[in-house]
């Protein structure tokens, strides 16, 4: 059995219903992410695992322990708040022990986990600090201690990075998977930051209007996205109206041009139209080699974005991106200009 | 500056000439009156008489004692009530305010005769029976006038906290209710609940129609009794009775303001 099981849940707020039979399955040290655009329903399932929602079907189970009816306040779960929710009225050191004081820990072993914390996070020397005197950044990083000081058994973010700067967000990220390899606690990450998920997570969940869209490792959801939603909320993508010419031999015929995909077409059949998707990244400026096809495009716009450069170009009516590395030494096209554009088979995906 | 600034700051200047005077000219010559009780020169005779008055001494140690009962009251019921207004029934707030002015309508007499109607002495609650039972009738119809005051400064102090997201962070940590009250939210509204402590004093102190129709030794009857039958020593307890309560509202903006120093979020 998994270490936290979610089987079958659903959260009804008076006739509509924020989370559509929900479940998966946790392993134990395993860093989950619920990605989703908002309303999607992450931060309701979150609420659900701390106790602050009770499921209205389904259960919830932590290590073997049905913790679905459990009080908020009885699970030994930690939770990090995206307004870091720390106690104003209280330091650095105070807000770390909190838990442990109201659980009647000694003064000791308060002090000894709240030095321990404090050391963890890289703030010593703030611990007589109130929040207040201190900057977003540091702020989280106290309310990451003071969930982890508990030692709960499974962690909660709840858009922790939102409120921050950009710069800080991506060290903070950094730090906080560190710490959760460490100490090996199962977490759980909601956000609608695609490169959050997929920068930190052993598994992304997707989802959209309270349903799951697809589950899968970082790589998986980003190059095999499964529905047409994965496939445009996470990364950039082209997508072609198609019509499937041989489903036997992959052929599918885009505008005046037939491309082909490795990809099983398995739920199609000839004549029928399909969506078509490729990464820009996967198309390169050359001329076709095995096993890739070829298209003949307009370019319509060259777009300078430092280290990568966006070349916008027209396939029939479909518009078609690719992106290359920002080479000074390499000749790119110019407006106007046509174009040889090649991706291999299996880059072209077929959407749901 | 412009002509038209230079008139408009005058015309203010006027008309905050013509206020304070307004509101100072009938204190400055009550406080002239009272130190007129020797004849003949400007003394402060007419307060060491009050001063010394044992009356006044216990009616006043009686209203300080009722208006500390009060507030100890009146913060036990309001802010857990403010507090669970807040969290679980905030569309409820809109009717929890109207209630909670009533008493600002209600005259004070109409209340009172209601609590003799209801707990005299033939009644199934005889509060009036016994001088204890009456004191904490008193003290009970006191938390009810002096509810908009208290209420307004703990809801003002509550809304200027994240009260959901604190009490989750803190229930996840393992806190029941009563701690978190207690730890989290008493704390972070302390300066709003003295802001109400104060305002309740100011309030109780004074209050005259219910000590009087509960024939309590209060210090508002007292200052009736002083009012209808000597000269001097009234002006001298009004000037005391002013000095109390500018010395509550003084506090009240001096722990307003430290709660500005210190951001809650």
């Amino acid at each position: 059995m998994a270490f936290l099981e979610i089987s079958n849940i659903q959260k009804r707020f008076g006739s509509q219903t924020a989370v559509h039979d929900f479940s998966i399955s946790i392993e134990k040290g395993e860093f989950i992410t619920f990605l989703g655009p908002s309303g999607c329903g992450k931060t309701t399932i979150l609420r659900m695992l701390a106790g602050f929602e009770t499921p209205s079907i389904g259960s919830i189970v932590f290590d073997g322990k049905d913790v679905t009816h459990v009080p908020t306040n009885q699970r030994n779960v930690g939770m990090v708040f995206q307004s870091y929710a720390l106690f104003p009225n209280m330091t650095v050191a105070e807000n770390i022990g909190f838990g442990l004081k109201v659980a009647n820990a000694g003064k000791a072993e308060i002090e000894n986990r709240v030095r321990e914390m404090l050391k963890l996070i890289k703030l010593d020397a703030l611990a007589d600090r109130y929040p207040w005197q201190m900057s977003g950044g540091q702020q989280q990083r106290v309310a990451l201690a003071r969930a982890l000081a508990n030692k709960p058994k499974v962690l909660l973010l709840d858009e922790p990075l939102s409120a921050l700067d950009a710069k800080i967000r991506i060290s903070l990220r950094e730090e906080i998977r560190e710490l959760q390899r460490a100490l090996g606690i199962t977490t759980v990450f909601v956000t609608h930051d695609q490169e959050e998920a997929l920068s930190i997570s052993d598994r992304i969940v997707v989802l959209n209007e309270g349903r799951v869209e697809q589950t899968g490792t970082p790589s998986s959801i980003y190059n095999f996205p499964r529905t047409r939603f994965v496939a445009s909320f996470i990364g950039t993508l082209n997508q072609l109206s198609g019509e499937v010419v041989d489903t036997a031999k992959g052929e599918i015929r885009v505008g005046t041009q037939t491309l082909i995909t490795s990809n099983p077409l398995d739920d199609l059949r000839n004549g029928q139209p399909c969506t078509l998707a490729i990464r820009p990244e996967a198309i390169t400026l050359d001329d076709a080699g095995a096993g890739k096809n070829t298209v003949q495009t307009l370019v319509d716009d060259v777009s300078f974005l430092g280290s990568i450069v966006r070349i916008r170009t027209h396939l029939g009516s479909e518009s078609l991106s690719m992106d290359v590395f920002n080479d000074p030494n390499q000749k790119l096209p110019v407006r106007g200009d046509t174009v040889s554009l090649s991706f291999a088979f299996e880059n072209l995906l077929v959407l749901a | 500056m412009s002509v038209a600034t230079k008139e408009s700051r005058l015309g203010a200047w006027i008309a905050m000439g013509i206020g304070t005077t307004y509101f100072l000219l009938p204190l400055i010559a009550t406080f002239e009156f009272s130190l007129r009780m020797k004849r003949g020169e400007y003394s402060f005779e007419a307060y060491n008489v009050v001063f010394g008055d044992p009356q006044f001494q216990a009616t006043f140690g009686y209203s300080i004692v009722m208006a500390i009962a009060t507030i100890f009251v009146g913060v036990l019921l309001v802010v857990p009530t403010a507090y669970w207004v807040h969290l679980r029934m905030p569309k409820l707030r809109p009717l929890v305010e109207f209630i909670t002015l009533l008493p600002l309508v209600i005259p004070a007499i109409v209340i009172v005769f209601g609590y003799l109607r209801m707990y005299n002495s033939s009644s199934i609650i005889p509060l009036t029976g016994s001088e204890r039972a009456t004191d904490f009738l008193l003290v009970c119809s006191y938390v009810t006038l002096s509810l908009p005051y208290m209420y307004r400064s703990v809801d003002t102090g509550l809304r200027t906290i994240d009260v959901r997201t604190l009490t989750e962070a803190a229930e996840v940590l393992g806190a029941n209710r009563a701690t978190i009250l207690l730890r989290v939210i008493f704390p972070n509204i302390s300066s709003a609940i003295l802001s109400g402590a104060f305002l309740t004093f100011a309030v109780v102190v004074g209050e005259f129609t219910m000590a009087s129709l509960l024939d309590r030794p209060a210090f508002g009857p007292y200052l009736q009794l002083m009012g209808a039958n000597r000269a001097y020593e009234p002006s001298a307890l009004a000037i005391i009775a002013f000095i109390v309560t500018w010395a509550s509202m003084g506090l009240i903006n001096v722990f307003g303001r430290n709660a500005h120093t210190k951001p809650t979020r």
